[in-house]
């Protein structure tokens, strides 16, 4: 099947991609290969029936935030590759062994959570019966302004919050 | 029954969703740890958010579409969590001329 090939060369594009960015040693192609994560983990979330969230994905990530950081990357003139960024042969072996032991904990977590509780299947063949019926902004819009408003709002004043908190630590103070 | 019930509620792409998280997840722990450079630690955070992110939306393939409501606040907290740290990183940038994150060390020993 086409879509699986899909999803398959998204997966491992991302994979790729991950890797490639923490070992660059230019922040530049860092952010570039991050985007391109961010674009892979899009693909990986339309194929999982999450089209809003694919998009918001490749809107917020991929260009709003992404963008912040190579905006500061060029405002501090950071643009070129550092020899003393990468830690030594001990910071990579304790960082590797904690890491593996992420991945030990990650991978025992989802195998043996439906071990434990019945799995139930409602699946995906009903967020696609939902998203022909209300659209696919509407699946996710609806439950976020009836059951969830209060939720919505304080994420708004949040982001109001940070607006406030991000002018007032980059002022430059005058005296 | 356990991987075939998984496979059968998920599907093949569900499951293989879960794994990559769990890498990419790990693949940010690594980044995290490894590098110096406050801007690319950062980044890697912004990775590890992702990783959840697909894991969410794996599981509420599973048990509905609250998961992708969760991924949506998610999302907004990291937005602001980028704005306001590449603030902080600006502000101490005005400070040390660097962002080396072994040069900040004044709450350290």
């Amino acid at each position: 099947m086409i879509q699986d090939f899909l999803f398959q060369a998204f997966a491992a594009s991302a994979i790729l991609g991950a890797v490639i960015m923490v070992t660059r040693r230019n922040p530049v192609s860092a952010v570039i290969f991050l985007v391109g994560v961010f674009f892979a983990t899009s693909g990986m979330f339309l194929m999982l029936d999450a089209h809003y969230i694919a998009a918001i994905n490749v809107i917020l990530y991929g260009g709003a935030i992404m963008v912040l950081f190579l905006f500061v990357l060029m405002l501090l003139n950071l643009g070129h590759a550092d020899w003393r960024d990468l830690r030594g042969p001990v910071g990579g072996l304790i960082g590797g062994s904690i890491s593996i032991a992420f991945l030990g904990v990650l991978t025992r977590l989802f195998v043996g959570g439906t071990e434990a509780r019945p799995v139930v299947e409602i699946a995906g063949s009903a967020l696609r019966e939902a998203a022909a019926e209300q659209g696919v902004v509407g699946v996710v819009a609806r439950p976020l302004f009836t059951e969830y408003t209060i939720v919505l709002e304080v994420t708004g004043v949040l982001l109001l919050v940070s607006i406030v908190g991000t002018i007032l630590l980059a002022r430059r103070e005058r005296t | 029954m356990s991987e075939a019930g998984m496979a059968g509620a998920l599907g093949l792409n569900g499951l293989i969703a879960l794994f990559v998280s769990a890498i990419l997840f790990s693949i940010g722990v690594i980044g995290v740890l490894l590098r110096r450079n406050a801007i690319i630690v950062f980044m890697c955070v912004e990775l590890m958010l992702n990783a959840a992110n697909l894991s969410l939306v794996a599981f509420s393939r599973m048990h509905g579409i609250e998961g992708q409501i969760f991924v949506f606040f998610v999302m907004a907290v990291a937005a602001a969590e980028a704005a306001v740290g590449l603030a902080i990183i600006i502000a101490i940038f005005r400070h040390y001329e660097v962002v080396d994150l072994d040069r900040f060390r004044l709450l350290k020993w």
